[in-house]
Order: structure tokens, then sequence, then C-alpha cells
């Protein structure tokens, strides 16, 4: 192929500008109409410049407690970013070797990532719903009558909540893991075996640091993936709310720009970790291609 | 380290090795035996529960474990009763499918390009991660800001109205850009082309490009070219990113009633009404008919390639 672009080189990237286009247009337009006027509407024109919409956000006037939903959402966010990369990574150290029963979990997390949410979430907060009825009627048949005194529901944020954004982001890791290992260099790790080391510190001083970006990564998604789910969480979450589900409530009854405000509040959330994961990897990254090898650098 | 035990391999390797075997594959289990915990209590037990609960009775306000096919026939009350005319869940379903290849045919329409033109147009590895990754900041952002996003742009008094009667093309706003079936595929597309683009572009990927430049040399032009080598050798990323796309647009309720303001039927939207008046078995059922739609359409999905692979 020669060094002109093609013809078809202009037509797509004018496809692909489009396309980018189509993708941030509309959030952008949402950012720029949170800044609105006390008079503002939910459109164009723009009705003067403030931060009105985004005092009102955090004062909760008008809406629901949106600062305590933004709290849950960020605790359990970071758990499920935690549980994601730990489990992930465990897994994914595990698919290396042989063992029985690795396909039928492989399978079982990729029906988990296109299982319609509806129904993982129903499934979910069906089985809660047991558990509450058996706590009800037979917990004191077995001596723990204390366990049903004043229950209400096992379901809840940590519970039901974590292991339906679990079911999500947790094929996500194992699928990123996947990719990391296909072209990971098993020698590297038969080096290590062969000088000794034994199989935590090949683990600790080989392999986690060349595959770190990755897992990076992996907590990136699990972070974002869970900060933004709503249709696993929507039966599944208990009594309280996440910040998604507050945001979806809000779409029916809200007619002011505060609702814009609220978005463009969680998308700086979003961008903020976004940026941060994706800086720290670029740094883990040239730090590799740096220290990676110290052929030549004499004994150390 | 510093223990050496004088064991000659001879006599101790075969023991060693059994042994060696025994604890790698114990250590497998311990490193993926959290994973499938989770999986085993948050997905595979509720989905037995969903299969064995659409069978039991309900009345108002709870489930009555008894054997009862109640939920199915509620479901279908009336489909043959009133044949002609279609049943309230035969109409859901059609039009749950309609959005869904609407949906369907416009995210591989534009994913198939947007991997194409990234996979093979872009030349330089730091584009191509840079662009990559301007695909995919949005998935990382908060679905329901995305569908709120368009309520400007589309609305009675949005950007494209405004701009619609200021060009004089129509003298009166349009309702139907905004809270419609039109909005509802517009957002669809919006929100999981990415799921197309990505498998699209991992299989475009791993095409060596020498098949194309031997293609280019015995003289193929680039529609022979697109045609005989790329789709065939993308066809794996295209099933894949279809699986996505369609399961999830038949189980989606919360775009469908976000951006359909709440007033279009689809196949989500009845387990979650069921749902929030607790009946489980109801609701259950539903979920075992949209399961089982779902698990036939992938089957077709992935026989089509298999055949072809065939071939």
């Amino acid at each position: 192929m020669g060094d002109k672009r093609p013809r078809s080189f202009y037509i797509l990237a004018l496809f692909f500008t489009a396309y980018v286009l189509f993708l941030y247009g509309p959030m952008i337009a949402i950012y720029i109409l949170s800044f609105q006027g006390p008079d503002g509407g939910l459109t164009f024109p723009m009705n003067g410049v403030s931060l009105t919409w985004f005092g009102k956000v955090f004062s909760g006037g008008g809406i629901v407690d949106i600062g305590a939903a933004f709290k849950r959402s960020l605790a359990l966010g970071l758990v499920v970013m935690v549980i994601t990369v730990v489990l992930s990574v465990a897994a994914g150290m595990a698919f290396r070797k042989p063992f029985r029963g690795a396909s039928i979990l492989f399978y079982t997390a990729i029906a988990s990532l296109i299982m319609p949410s509806i129904i993982t979430s129903l499934g979910i907060a069906l089985e809660f719903r047991l558990i509450d009825d058996f706590i009800n009627k037979h917990a004191a048949d077995y001596g723990l009558g204390w366990l049903a005194e004043g229950h209400t529901t096992a379901m809840g944020l940590f519970t039901s909540g974590l292991g339906a954004h679990l079911t999500w982001t947790l094929p996500f890791g194992l699928l990123i893991m996947f990719a990391i290992f296909n072209r990971f260099d098993g020698r590297l790790e038969e080096a290590a075996r062969d000088l000794g080391a034994t199989p935590w510190q090949t683990f600790r001083h080989v392999v986690l640091p060349i595959i770190l970006p990755s897992v990076v990564g992996i907590g990136l998604f699990g972070f974002t993936l869970s900060w933004d789910e709503l249709a696993r969480s929507s039966q599944a979450i208990g009594s309280v709310n996440t910040l998604p589900l507050e945001l979806q409530g809000l779409t029916t009854t809200v007619t002011k720009p505060d609702i814009y405000a609220l978005g463009t509040l969680t998308s700086a959330v979003s961008f903020v970790v976004i940026f941060a994961a994706l800086s720290v990897i670029l740094v883990l990254q040239a730090r590799q291609r740096r220290q990676g090898s110290d052929a030549g650098k004499g004994m150390v | 380290m510093a223990v050496t035990i004088d064991n000659s391999p001879e006599t101790l390797a075969p023991a060693q090795s059994t042994l060696r075997k025994m604890t790698t594959r114990s250590i497998a289990w311990l490193q993926a035996g959290p994973m499938t915990l989770v999986f085993a209590l948050f997905f595979l037990l509720p989905l037995v529960l969903v299969v064995i609960v659409s069978v039991w009775d309900y009345n108002e306000y709870e489930m009555i474990p008894a054997l009862s096919f109640r939920g199915y026939t509620d479901t279908f009350e009336g489909c043959v009763a009133n044949l002609p005319e279609l049943c309230t869940i035969l109409k859901t379903y059609l039009k749950t499918l309609k959005l869904c290849l609407l949906t369907w045919a416009l995210t591989l329409m534009i994913g198939f390009w947007v991997a194409y033109f990234l996979a093979f147009h872009v030349r330089s590895k730091t584009w191509q991660i840079v662009l990559s990754l301007l695909c995919t900041i949005p998935f990382w952002t908060s679905n329901v800001i995305r569908m709120i996003a368009w309520i400007p742009l589309l609305g009675r008094n949005g950007l494209v109205n405004q701009g619609l009667v200021g060009a004089g093309v129509i003298n009166k706003p349009v309702e139907w850009l905004l809270f419609s079936e039109f909005s509802v595929v517009l957002a669809l597309v919006h929100l999981f082309t990415f799921f197309m683009v990505v498998p699209i572009f991992n299989s475009m990927i791993r095409i060596d490009k020498r098949l194309i430049e031997a293609a280019y040399d015995a003289g193929a032009s680039g529609w022979q070219t697109l045609v005989n080598i790329v789709i065939p050798l993308s066809k794996p990323g295209i099933v894949i990113g279809s699986i996505f796309v369609i399961t999830i647009v038949m189980g989606d309720f919360v775009t469908i009633g976000v951006m359909g303001g709440q007033q279009i039927a689809s196949a989500g939207k009845i387990i979650e009404a069921r749902l929030s008046a607790l009946q489980f078995p109801a609701a259950a059922a539903n979920a075992v008919i949209l399961l089982g739609i779902t698990i036939i359409i992938i089957s077709a999905l992935t026989r089509i390639v298999d055949v072809r692979k065939e071939l």
C-alpha cells in the first residue's frame, strides 16, 4: 500500500469525527446548561451564567438527599473496585494452570456479562426476599429468634447491592486478565523460580510489577462501572438508592437545570477517576520502559 | 533458602511431581475460589431461584411455594381467546424485537466503520490508543446522564427544533423527537455502539496485514478486499458485538423507560412492573420467557458463524 492516503481515509475520518461528536456533543450540552442563571430552563439558549444549580444540589433544596446518595455510591464504588481487582487478579493467575471447572467458571463469567440485567437483578432480589421470608418465619425454630427480632431485610448496599455490581464488574476484570496473560512471557517466572524465588516472591516482584498498569485498568473499570451502574442495582439495592438510581428517578419529576448540575458533578467524578487512572498507567508504563531491563548496567 | 537437603532426584522425582501437581491444583482452586463463590451466590443461585419461583403460586402480597403455572398463564392471558388480535405480551415482544433490530443494524453499521477506521487507517500506535480512548471514555461515564443529555437537543424547544424552525424546514416544533421510539433507538445507539466497536476492532487488528497487501497486489479492488477478506475475518467480532447489543436491548428497561417517557412497553419493563407489584412468580415467569428468547437468538447467531467456519 502506498504512502498516499486513499480517498476512503478522508471519508472514514469524517465519519469517525461525526461519531465522536455524536458521542460527546449531547454531554457537553448539559455541562454547559448546568451553569445557567437562576431563571434558566432545560433548553438553550442559556439564561445567564451562574453556579445557582450547583448550590441547589449541595444544599439539597428541592431534590432528594443527593449528598448521602453521592457518599453511598462512592463507598460502594471503592469496595467494588478493590474486590474486583483482587478477585480478578487471583482468578487470572488460576487460569494460567489447568484446573477442574476452569471452563465452567469462564462460561459463567461470560453468561453473567451478557445476561439481561433485569434478570440478574430480579434473581438477586428474589434470593434476598426468600432469605427474609425464611428468617421471619423460621429463625425462631432454630433458636435464632434474636435474628428475626426487628428484622426487616437482608438486602442492602453492601449485601445484595454489592453482589449485583460484582456480577457486572468481575467479568470485565477477568477478560482484562486474560488479555494480559495472553502476551505475558512465562519465562520471566521460570527465571525467578530458577533463582530461588518462592511463588509469592515471584508474584510480588516479577509478575505484579509487569501487569500493574493493566491492574490499574481493572480498578478503573471496577469503579466506573459500579459508580454508574443502574439496571442491575434497580431491584437489588434495598431501601436506599445509589446516585444513578436517584438521577433516574429525577428524570421524570425535575424540570429545572439542577438535574444537569447533578449530571455535571457525577461526570466530573468519573472524569477525575478516569484521568487519575490513565495518568497512573502512563507513569507506570514509562517507569517500566526506563527500568524494565538492567542489561548492561553492571552488577547491582 | 539456605537449607539444603540431599534428595537424590531419581528417588524423589515422581513423588515430588505428583505433590507439585496437587499443590498447583489446590493453589489454582484457592485463587479462582473467591470469584467462583461470588458468581455462585449472586448469579447462578439467583438464576436457579428465578426458574423455580416462576412455577410458584402467588397472591396480592406474597409468593406461595406451591406448583402453579399462574405466572405463565397470567402473562399469556387472552392470547388465544382474542386471536386474530395480538395480545399485550406478544405486542410488547414484537415492539422490543423491532427496537432491538433497529438498534442492532445501526450499531453494527456505525461500529463496523469506526472499528475499520481505527484498525486500518490509523497507522501510528499512539494515535490508535488515543482515538480508542476517546471512544471508551463515554463508556466509563453514566448512562443516565448520557440519556438526559438528549433533552436539551431533542425537546420541544430543543436545539434541533429551534434549528429546523429557524431554517424554515418546519413551521412548528415536532414532538416525536423526544420520548418516542425514535429517541429510544437514538439513545440505545448512542450508549451501546461501543459494545460493537471493541470486539470488531479486536478481530480486525488480528488480521494479518500481509493478506490485505496480497489481495491488493493480486489486483483486488478495495471493495473486493473488504467483502472477501476483512468482513469474513471480522465475523467473530461482529457476532460477539451483536450478542452484546442484542442481549442488552432485549432486557433493557432503563433506556426505554427514560427515553420513552415511561410510555413504551418492553420485555424488560414488564418484569420491572410485575416486580414493583411484588408479583415475584409472574416477574420470574417473564424473566424465563425473556431468557429463552435471548438464548434462541444467541444460539442462532453463534450457529451462523460456526457454519461459515466449516465451509
